[in-house]
């Protein structure tokens, strides 16, 4: 006996939605650009596609970046995805012992018991019985977390879970049912053939007493392989599609396709690799502060998904990546709303045709480049001058009478044609001036530098220049036994990975307390340029959150490396909020100040201007 | 088509019962900050713009407040988005999206949307 | 015995608070922070509107002490207050403590620290200084010179440091600053007669009576200019001058001026200590910070403690005038509390 009507639910449920995946995957990898379509070929047949499988395995299996940021949840993702996993591979084990051929109908693995009653003398039949069993418990105590997590979401250390939708209701009661209904399926019968392992056995000889089941027998097995079916044929209508989405998107980062900033199918599978698990809700400053609930990357996705995005919703968001640096899926939520925000943008994106040619003729070693901001900041750029003279170093404060804006806000916004209008600008300049070097204060202007420009030289933010300057002993400092804290700017930080260089700065001049939220984990100031609707008095309610937490361990000082941090900071700030360069300009040994230096430094500007 | 920066032959005097609030209600609504402007000028003395052109962010905000949409032309393109501005405004004024804002308001009444 | 009042903050306000409540036979002391009293009039050389010295109004206040016997401890710190009964224990550092039937809070304002406004430079650029800091200048008589130390010839005064202004959390107009403009740039005119002064401004508010007279002669007499138009930034030159960057808004044009010295006219904030006492009893504050009384057209000086006042600049900007005014006001409602009138029962109704 090797076929059972019952078993059609299931066996066309998952035809479908394998056909439907099929279909679904190859359209998206058609759609890549030639560029990705070439990596994808080059490293298909490589070590990569391994690797990709590994990372499937811990990530989707055992999801171990869930498992980090909390156990309970973590056991209850893995308990139903790797349990799933052992159950379907146990179920092949056995029939291929019990068949003795590789192939048979796919359904018998997931069946094994309907069909299977006399196990005498299969090979390991007692063990792969008692095993299934287990898998079985595994999974139920996963099943049942997840139903404790619907009434009581707190436990998961979470506050908020996310709404549903019709095909989510139908998925989920489907998930919900499938593993209670194979326990029943498979107890009713055992306890008709006797067959069963430690759990199901005695469950069947427990409900034998309850109710007549030889009449329930066919009827739980009916109910197991609809509820397989529905769940197969509801999964690309819910959010459990981000299952298989993840994936593909695993498969894709590993080949070597990386996230852009513009909407791609790349972005397309990310945006439908999302499980809305929430994750990023909390970390989300906007909403902790309850500025904005429906910031999140979570709701933000989820309306991208739903085409309901609003220019609004795109721009009332950090870009502090937080939520980025903490979604196990890998999602790049900044590029995503980025890309939002390029599409949404207005034609009229601005016009800087009146920049002209300065025909400045200046020859330099290093680019000073301040920033728009740092110019009111004077303590920062003052700070940058006082170094460069002690260092003896051959520089040109580029923007010292104002310059055109390096560009980044004008990506922030979306347009994207403005930003290279003004960096052709600042690039020809630039490059005019032979420098190999360029400096920057302000993170802003160093991401785009180094990101977007395509500069041939190198690009420094001025931490990185100073740790060097004072690592090669180019700079003498003195150490102080002030107290500081060091808060990373999310551009400098989780926007372009320097979290090193400015430690180091700080131990030779200070003394350096940790705080709550370092590196990865650092909070957003609040005066990010990246959002272009919140109110004044919302940035200073999270800059005062903020400078709290900042505040815990008594610091004389509060350390940044960015003039934005550093202003938000002042205006709701008691502790002393300084800049690196402030604090490294500061301890520099006096003794060495000669009284004919400015005489110097004087013809040094004016060969400048 | 809207004029393109100021207009040199403009009417003596403002006759604000016939004033364009089109642009003054699309901002308003949409980036209601404007309203707390008070034209201290710092943010036309910080501009990254004006370093350059002769661009006036406090002027154009002025010249959208009395109706006077005609004049505006292509001034609102300018604008770098660099937000030194708002760094200064004693109010608060987010004069970055108030820009976008009014790019899109003129956008719309070209499409005779507005 | 005579009902006991504890005055806390020995500025004008506590001064003249002090004197007064015990003319009308009440037991005083004043709890003062420091080792002298005054509190900031010791500061000022020359007065506006009048230009009259600073130190008459501080011999006038001394006079009215010797009058009266008020007890002054100096050098005092706050503890703690506990309220018993209808009294108050006023804890002092060493134990020492002293009971009182009712209080005054005199605890006056603080100077805005001008370091937080980074963009004007004070102290970044030599030649930055605030008002306070001219102040001392006046005071050291002698010739006028920057801190570079030359002759200025040409001077601004920047108004609204640290008042109305969102950046620094404090949206309220400090009332003397505009008015004290005006003076200092008379006072320097007079100094140095051949110095430009500019004023730069958002609105002159020149809020008392006479005080515009005091605008109108500046201009007249003194050729002070005025320009309206908010400091954005300020730059130094190589040579230590200061460069403004305002927008001339009434010709719409930014405008840049180097001056020989940038005078930052400084507004006032609540004291640290009107905060620390308020924190110790539990008193409203308005968002500004400043003291907040229980109605503000008909209890200007009550607070929401039964039994406590409070007086001058600790509930907000206030010239001298104003702060004697109020100072006398709150020795009524005190004396009414401490007396149990029956209009003390009055409540307002809507
Ligand atoms: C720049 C400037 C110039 C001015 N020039 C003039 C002028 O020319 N003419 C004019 O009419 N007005 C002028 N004023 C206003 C004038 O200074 C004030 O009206 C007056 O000083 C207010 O007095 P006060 O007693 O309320 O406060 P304060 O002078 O501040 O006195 C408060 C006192 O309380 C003490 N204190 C504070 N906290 C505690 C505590 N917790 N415990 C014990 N003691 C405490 C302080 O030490 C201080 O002695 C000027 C103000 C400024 C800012
Ligand atoms: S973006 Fe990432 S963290 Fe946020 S809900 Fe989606 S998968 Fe979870
Ligand atoms: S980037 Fe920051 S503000 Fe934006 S959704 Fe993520 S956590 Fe929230
Ligand atoms: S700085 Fe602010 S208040 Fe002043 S003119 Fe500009 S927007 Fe208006
Ligand atoms: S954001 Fe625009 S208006 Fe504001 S300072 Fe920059 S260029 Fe000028
Ligand atoms: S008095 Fe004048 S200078 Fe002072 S805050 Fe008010 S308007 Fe500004």
């Amino acid at each position: 006996m090797n076929y059972s009507h019952f078993v059609l639910p299931f066996t066309i449920g998952l035809i479908v939605l394998l056909a439907y995946m099929l279909v679904r995957f190859g359209v998206w990898i058609y759609k890549l650009d030639s560029d990705d379509k070439q990596r994808i070929l080059k490293n298909i047949f490589s070590i990569k596609s391994l690797q990709a499988i590994k990372e499937i395995f811990t990530e989707s299996l055992l999801h171990r970046n869930i498992f980090k940021t909390n156990k309970v949840l973590g056991y209850m993702h893995m308990s139903l995805a790797f349990g799933w996993l052992l159950l379907i591979i146990g179920g092949h084990i056995q029939t291929w012992i019990f068949y003795d051929r590789l192939s048979n109908p796919i359904y018998i693995p997931i069946f094994f018991e309907y069909f299977v009653h006399n196990k005498a003398g299969m090979l390991f039949g007692e063990v792969l019985t008692f095993t299934m069993d287990l898998i079985l418990l595994f999974i139920l105590t996963g099943v049942a977390l997840a139903y404790f997590k619907r009434f009581y979401s707190k436990l998961f250390g979470m506050k908020k879970t996310t709404n549903l939708k019709l095909g989510d209701k139908f998925a989920l009661a489907s998930l919900w049912l499938i593993f209670p209904l194979r326990l029943l399926a498979e107890s009713t019968a055992a306890s008709l053939h006797n067959t069963g392992g430690f759990l199901t056995q005695n469950f069947g000889n427990f409900i034998s007493g309850l109710i007549p089941v030889s009449f329930f027998e066919p009827v739980f097995w009916w109910a197991y392989s609809i509820s397989l079916g529905v769940f197969f044929l509801s999964l690309p209508f819910s959010r459990y599609m981000h299952i298989p989405t993840e994936l593909l998107l695993i498969a894709l980062r590993k080949w070597g396709v990386k996230s852009k900033e513009t909407f791609d199918a790349f972005a397309d599978v990310e945006l439908h690799a999302c499980s809305r698990c929430g994750i990023c809700i909390d970390p989300c400053q906007m909403s902790s502060t309850g500025i904005s609930k429906k910031t999140p990357a979570s709701y933000f996705l989820k309306s991208v998904r739903d085409k309901e995005t609003n220019s609004y919703d795109a721009l009332n968001c950090l870009m502090c990546g937080r939520c980025e640096d903490k979604c196990p899926v890998g999602i790049t939520t900044t590029n995503q709303r980025l890309a939002q925000r390029i599409n949404l943008a207005n034609e009229r994106q601005g016009d800087f045709s009146y920049l002209k040619d300065l025909n400045y003729q200046i020859k330099t070693d290093v680019v000073y480049f301040a920033g728009c901001m740092s110019h009111l900041t004077p303590g920062i750029t003052r700070s940058m001058i006082k170094i460069f003279r002690k260092a003896k170093v051959n520089y040109w404060f580029m923007d010292e009478d104002g310059s055109a804006c390096c560009g980044r806000p004008q990506k922030l916004a979306g347009n994207l044609e403005a930003m290279k209008q003004l960096m052709d600008f600042n690039k020809k300049r630039i490059v005019e001036s032979g420098a190999k070097t360029i400096v920057t204060s302000c993170p802003i202007c160093y991401k785009v530098f180094s990101e977007d420009y395509k500069l041939e030289i190198e690009v420094l933010h001025h931490t990185q220049y100073l740790n060097r300057l004072v690592e090669q002993k180019l700079l003498p400092v003195q150490a102080d036994s002030k107290k500081v804290v060091y808060h990373d700017p999310c551009e400098l930080g989780r926007g372009a990975g320097i979290y090193d260089e400015p430690r180091k700065l700080l131990t030779h001049v200070a003394t350096l307390v940790a705080t709550k939220h370092e590196k990865q984990d650092s909070l957003c100031c609040g005066g990010s340029l990246g959002n272009l609707e919140i109110e004044a008095a919302n940035r200073s309610l999270i800059a005062k959150d903020v400078v709290d937490e900042l505040s815990k361990p008594n610091p004389d000082v509060i350390a940044t490396a960015c003039p934005l941090c550093k202003k938000t900071f002042i205006k709701v700030s008691s502790v002393q909020v300084l800049d690196i360069a402030e604090l490294i300009a500061m301890s520099i040994p006096e003794k060495n100040e000669k009284s004919g230096e400015r005489k110097k430094i004087t013809v040094l500007q004016e060969e400048l201007v | 088509m809207s004029k393109f920066g100021f207009t040199i032959n403009k009417p003596r005097v403002i006759d604000y019962d016939l004033a364009d609030k089109r642009v003054l209600n699309y901002v308003l609504k949409n980036e209601p900050s404007f309203n707390l402007c008070i034209f201290c000028g710092s943010c036309t003395a910080t501009c990254s713009a004006g370093n350059f052109t002769d661009f006036n962010i406090r002027k154009l905000k002025m010249f959208i407040r009395r109706g006077l949409v005609e004049e505006i032309g292509t001034e609102a393109d300018k604008c770098m988005l660099c937000g030194k501005c708002f760094l200064v405004c004693p109010r608060g004024v987010n004069n970055r999206n108030i820009v976008l804002k009014v790019r899109e308001a003129l956008t719309k009444i070209e499409s005779h949307e507005l | 015995m005579n009902k006991k009042v504890v005055v806390i903050g020995g500025g004008i306000t506590g001064m003249e608070a002090s004197v007064q409540l015990s003319a009308l036979g009440y037991s005083v002391t004043i709890l003062e922070k420091e080792g002298q009293l005054g509190g900031h009039l010791k500061d000022w050389t020359v007065l506006f509107p009048n230009l009259r010295k600073g130190n008459e109004i501080v011999s006038f206040l001394e006079h009215g002490l010797e009058l009266q016997e008020v007890n002054i401890i100096y050098n005092s710190k706050i503890n703690e207050i506990k309220k018993i009964n209808k009294h108050y224990e006023i804890i002092l550092d060493k134990q020492k403590s002293i009971t009182a039937d009712a209080i005054l809070v005199a605890t006056g304002f603080d100077l805005f620290d001008a370091h937080r406004k980074e963009e004007f430079g004070y102290g970044i650029y030599e030649n930055v200084i605030t008002s306070y800091d001219l102040e001392k200048i006046f005071a050291q008589k002698g010739e006028i010179k920057t801190p570079s130390g030359i002759k200025p010839k040409r001077i601004g005064f920047i108004h609204c440091v640290g008042s109305r202004d969102e950046k620094v959390n404090n949206h309220y107009c400090s009332n003397v600053c505009c008015v004290t403009g005006v003076k200092q740039a008379m006072e320097l005119k007079t100094l140095i007669p051949d110095a430009e002064i500019f004023n730069f401004y958002m609105d002159m508010r020149m809020f008392d009576t006479h005080f515009e007279e005091l605008y109108l002669e500046s201009q007249k007499k003194y050729g002070i200019n005025f320009i309206r138009g908010r400091l954005s930034e300020a730059n130094e030159t190589i040579d230590k001058r200061i460069v403004i960057k305002v927008e001339d808004t009434l010709t719409s044009r930014p405008l840049k001026m180097t001056v020989d010295m940038m005078v930052l006219l400084v507004g006032m904030e609540p004291s640290k200590g009107t905060k620390e006492i308020a924190n110790l009893l539990n008193l409203k504050m308005r968002e500004s910070g400043f003291l907040k009384p229980e109605d503000d057209h008909t209890m200007s000086n009550v607070s929401n403690m039964a039994g406590v006042f409070f007086a001058g600049t600790c509930s907000g900007p206030m010239s001298i005038k104003y702060t004697f005014t109020d100072a006398r006001a709150a020795v009524t409602k005190i004396n009414c509390f401490l007396k149990e009138y029956e209009l003390q029962n009055r409540i307002l109704v809507n």
